[in-house]
């Protein structure tokens, strides 16, 4: 094929998880003519749900805390299905062995049940400085991340906006802001409280996802990062969404078709078509070629320019700051069919449907955290557990539950391998498990045990890292996924990143998908 | 009854560099100091006869050249001797050298990997940038960030306009950099372990950090930084032990008309309307002057020596969440000959220098997972010097003085105090170490010294025994050391100053805090300063 044949399509979208799919709505709902190819039978990426055992369903991601506003808005999510009303938002547990839970209500803890009253006053007060803490680094998050080369306007009012929030904190709130902004996490919750599941929560979503340990200086970041996202208008809100992610994801696709968007589905990019510099359009494994006015990818960037495009097109230096991008998961995934709900110590009926946190204390998961720098699994990992079955019971048979729960920390590259290790992760799982719901081991039907090497494989997510790449200081903003490509563009002419790996990251936030697509319009992003 | 002008509390180096630029300037100075001798943490005691030892700190780099020359150092017999390299062992019985020459060292690199040899051109011109850019921050007062004062604004203005100057990329570089994990930093370019932990051991010492902790990438500066007789990066002895550095500086202060007591130490600092007035011993004595600069860490002088009904309550807390928790210990150990490196070809010039036992990252994490969790490590990162190799004024001819910097040591054991049986165990420990690489080391030694954390606190006054006053974290760096609000050197309570290491830039025997708050202290009188040279970038 030549350049002069006829370009069918105005633009291509690779991968149809939530970024792609959001993408493409975006660029539809302009009148652009956009293919989403995804590889695999189902769009969705990790949201999709599957059964993993016969009559239950479960979907990787089993958690949505942060999809934006803006997107919910744009694409008109609501209508096309997409349900965020409070009946479904839940609080989070944290669990403990021996004593009682401690239950945060409402949105990420506006109430706090089972601490006692000084307890529940400090907390009050962290909890608002995380809040507004959170809020000055919103704007940064859901814009394109300001570029070092000289700063448009639009880049320049998003750093004027955090100024601008930042003066009106007061002076004495924003030194604190400036001085707390790269803490870790555990020196942070021990200015400011006593109770250790409390603390041990809040380091555990602040790791979570992460090569970070609660101990780890920027640490902290992490759980800003969880408390910019909102739903339904709630900062810090989270729901365990009915029909699985996978409900979500079907919105998110609706919501593409209804604007025009064709999605094709088994079909794997094997290359972009790179020509006098300029990417052209995508072929298939197939052989087959596909045309188009740009190709935006949301696949990781190390497959996007390492495979797809190939180093020759790409200059050594950008070549290495893509190869150096940190990408190793650290957080494996479990999926069990259970014959009944278990029953979790202490953990009173109505909050069975909460999100169950296992993290007993910071240094419970900076103990968790240590073996993973040196590629060993938690022998007692942390946890974060859903029953998605109790909010959609058609999840599970009659009677029957599923558990979800994300497991920290499991190293990516394990130095036993995961052929050796699975089974013994899956056992230390399970026996901590057993410790906090009594009984549950004997009423395990089927399990699936997802390790960061089975997550890459499944969900083609290099490293099983779901954020495409580290969240951590130096990845993030304009570094994020590497310079040069910071801003949803590449060095290629015609070729844009619109996945995870882009700033501000991933989670099913649906901004990269966004910002790339108006970055590809050529408007404000 | 007198009243001086400033007085000095602690002779560390930066209380004696703080008071010889003042005196300088005319004051009338009096420097107090708790112990018999002078010197701090940068002392030289002889403990057995014959012997000296640079008991606390032992190697000198980071002193700033334009204090050794404002002060006429050399001439009140400030003599620093560079030394060539070090050498990493490692478990399979061989070594890694260090050269200063970089095509030598390059070539040493390659007898382990071509690939890194070759990245090593591109990592030394990379950290010599970032080197460049903060350098001149040392010798700096950090701006206020939330201040509308034009000196905060015109040096927020300088600050932006280099970051701006270095260009796009370079910027994008340079903030990564910053937050980087030294381990993350040195996998971009080097793929051999004992390479990796070679470099790596920059980044850690002295600090509450393992090298995979991010922000360990910038404490590397610190270490390489440093500059001898215009030699940028290299590392000397000071002749005669590091008290070489403090005697020199207590002549130099002495020949300028100040004074120093000994044995006199400070049980508070008194205030008067707010203002300080002086200082009361601890037999009771009063000494009253118009300034108090305390060189003591900041916990120690607005905890212990200021009662805390004279600050607000902000500046409290934030004091009180100052972390400062110690890290390392210090053996100091005298010895009848020379220990044998059996791994070392003969006359080998690395014994001269730095000699290291970890040979992998993974160790040296290992070690600081022992101290996270409340013990010393098992397995411990040292830095081993012989200064005598070159300075023979420190031992008896053909004896040798060696010092054991090690981490990691913890301020308490499981979160109790330490006993002398931990203290024992804890140098049992580290010497079965020296062992596997010295053979027959154990007999050659003719006394010790072990310094915890404990001992730290107890003579040098450090709280919990950390050597910088203070982690070099972000949340303490800048604008954020020691506290938000009260970076400048100044504290609450007029005419009461802080000068040490709990101050920008921070720890290391370097001068630059003494010398900043000298500078501003000077700006607060209206004073002249023109016998204070200006900061000169040398890389």
């Amino acid at each position: 094929m030549t350049s002069s044949d006829e370009t069918r399509w105005d633009a291509v979208v690779i991968g149809g998880g939530h970024n792609g799919l959001v993408c493409a709505a975006f660029l539809g709902r302009v009148g652009r003519k956009v293919l989403v190819l995804e590889a695999e039978e189902q769009i969705g990426g990790a949201g999709r749900t599957h059964e993993f055992a016969p009559g239950f369903r479960v979907s990787m991601a089993h958690l949505l805390n942060r999809l934006h506003p803006e997107v919910v808005k744009a694409l008109e999510l609501e209508k096309h299905g997409l349900d965020l009303s409070p009946a479904h938002q839940v609080p989070t547990v944290a669990l403990s062995s021996e004593g009682k839970p401690l239950i945060l209500t409402g949105a990420y803890g506006e109430g706090l049940e089972g601490a006692d009253a000084s307890e529940k006053q400090a907390w009050a007060e962290v909890r608002a400085q995380l809040f507004r803490y959170a809020d000055i680094l919103k704007p940064l998050l859901a814009r394109r991340p300001p570029s070092l080369d000289g700063m448009d306007l639009a880049a320049s009012s998003a750093w004027a906006m955090t100024g601008l929030s930042l003066k009106r904190l007061g002076r004495e709130d924003m030194r604190d802001f400036l001085r707390v902004l790269l803490m870790n996490v555990a020196d942070f919750c021990d200015e400011g409280l006593q109770d250790d599941r409390l603390k041990g929560l809040l380091a555990f979503d602040a790791v979570l996802g992460s090569h970070l340990g609660p101990r780890s200086p920027t640490s902290l970041l992490g759980l800003y990062y969880r408390l910019a996202g909102e739903l339904g208008g709630a900062p810090g809100a989270q729901l365990v969404p009915a029909g699985g992610t996978g409900a979500v994801m079907a919105a998110v696709r609706k919501a593409a078709e209804a604007a025009g968007v064709t999605i094709r589905t088994s079909a794997v990019a094997a290359k972009v078509f790179v020509e006098k510099g300029r990417a052209t359009g995508v072929m298939l494994d197939s052989g087959e070629d596909i045309r188009a006015g740009k190709v935006i990818s949301a696949l990781n960037p190390a497959t996007t320019f390492l495979e797809l495009v190939g180093p020759q097109h790409l200059d050594t230096g950008f070549v290495r700051r893509v190869s150096n991008i940190r990408m190793k998961g650290d957080a494996a995934k479990l999926h069990l069919a259970l014959e009944r709900i278990p029953a979790f110590n202490g953990l009173p009926q109505q909050y069975r449907n909460a999100r169950l946190v296992i993290a007993s204390s910071t240094d419970y998961v900076e103990r968790a955290f240590n073996p993973a720098k040196h590629g060993e699994f938690s022998p007692e990992p942390a946890m974060e557990i859903t029953l998605p079955s109790i909010g959609d019971p058609s999840l599970a048979p009659t009677g029957a539950s599923v558990l979800s729960a994300t497991i920290q920390y499991a190293p990516y590259l394990l130095k036993e391998g995961w052929v050796a290790g699975k089974p013994k992760l899956l056992e230390a799982v399970l026996s901590v498990l057993e410790r906090h719901a009594p009984g549950i081991r004997k009423t395990i039907l089927h399990s699936e045990l997802l390790t960061p090497a089975d997550i890459e494989a499944r969900y083609r997510m290099p490293g099983g890292h779901w954020h495409h790449g580290e969240l951590q200081a130096d990845q993030m903003l304009m570094s994020r996924p590497v310079f040069g490509a910071e801003g949803y563009h590449t060095p290629l002419p015609g070729l844009f990143l619109a996945g995870s790996g882009s700033h501000p990251g991933g989670g099913i936030f649906g901004v990269p998908g966004m910002n790339a697509a108006r970055r590809v319009l050529g408007g404000r992003a | 009854m007198k009243t001086w002008d400033a007085i000095v509390v602690g002779a560390g180096h930066n209380g004696l560099v703080n008071a010889c630029y003042l005196q300088r300037a005319g004051l009338d100075v009096l420097v107090v100091e708790k112990n018999k001798w002078i010197g701090g943490a940068a002392v030289s005691r002889s403990l057995t006869p014959g012997f000296l030892y640079s008991n606390c700190s032992y190697v000198c780099s980071l002193f700033r050249p334009e204090i050794m020359r404002d002060l006429d150092l050399p001439r009140f017999g400030l003599q620093v001797i560079s030394y060539e390299g070090g050498a990493v062992f490692t478990r399979d019985g061989d070594y890694l050298a260090n050269y200063r020459d970089h095509h030598a060292h390059r070539r040493e690199f390659a007898r382990f990997s071509k690939k890194d040899a070759e990245a090593y051109d591109r990592y030394a011109r990379d950290v010599t940038r970032q080197c460049r850019f903060i350098q001149p921050l040392l010798m700096r007062t950090a701006p206020d960030p939330t201040s509308l004062k034009p000196r905060d604004i015109g040096e927020l203005v300088y600050l932006a306009r280099k970051f701006a100057g270095l260009g796009a990329r370079e910027m994008a570089d340079t903030m990564r950099f910053w937050t980087m994990s030294i381990s993350d930093f040195l996998d971009e370019y080097f793929e051999t372990d004992v390479i990796k932990a070679n470099l790596s051991l920059s980044g850690i010492i002295g600090t509450a950090l393992g090298p995979m902790s991010p922000g360990t990438a910038y404490v590397l500066l610190h270490h390489y930084m440093g500059e001898v007789d215009g030699s940028v990066g290299a590392w000397g002895y000071a002749r005669g032990g590091m008290g070489a550095v403090t005697q020199a500086l207590a002549d130099s202060f002495r020949a300028s008309g100040g004074t120093i007591r000994t044995q006199a130490e400070v049980e508070e600092i008194l205030v008067k309307k707010g203002q300080a007035a002086g200082v009361v011993l601890s037999d009771g004595e009063e000494i009253h002057g118009r300034m108090v600069i305390s060189n003591a860490d900041v916990k120690r002088t607005f905890l212990k020596l200021v009662d805390e009904r004279e600050l607000p309550e902000i500046f409290l807390r934030r004091v009180r969440n100052f972390r400062m928790r110690g890290s390392s210990g210090k053996l100091n150990i005298a010895l009848d000959s020379m220990p044998e490196f059996p791994a070392l070809p003969p006359d080998s010039p690395c014994v001269r220098a730095d000699l290291h036992f970890t040979d992998t990252v993974e160790r040296m994490e290992r070690a600081y997972d022992d101290w996270k969790a409340g013990r010393w490590s098992a397995d411990p990162f040292l830095d081993v010097v012989i200064p005598t190799t070159l300075d023979p004024t420190m031992a008896p001819p053909g004896k040798h003085f060696m010092s054991v910097f090690v981490q990691y040591c913890p301020p308490k054991v499981e979160g109790r105090e330490w006993t002398d049986a931990d203290r024992d165990a804890f140098a049992e420990t580290v010497i079965s170490q020296i062992v596997d690489y010295s053979p027959g080391f154990r007999d050659r030694i003719v006394h010790m010294e072990v310094r915890t954390p404990r001992e730290l606190e107890a003579e040098v006054g450090l709280t919990e025994g950390n050597i910088f006053q203070g982690e070099l974290t972000f949340d303490q760096l800048l604008f954020n050391r020691p506290v938000p609000g009260y970076a400048q050197y100044r504290s609450p309570i007029g005419g009461l100053y802080i000068c040490g290491s709990s101050t920008h830039p921070g720890g290391g025997v370097m001068g630059a805090p003494g010398r900043n708050a000298a500078l501003e202290i000077l700006r607060d009188l209206k004073r002249g300063t023109s016998h204070m040279s200006p900061a000169h970038d040398v890389i």
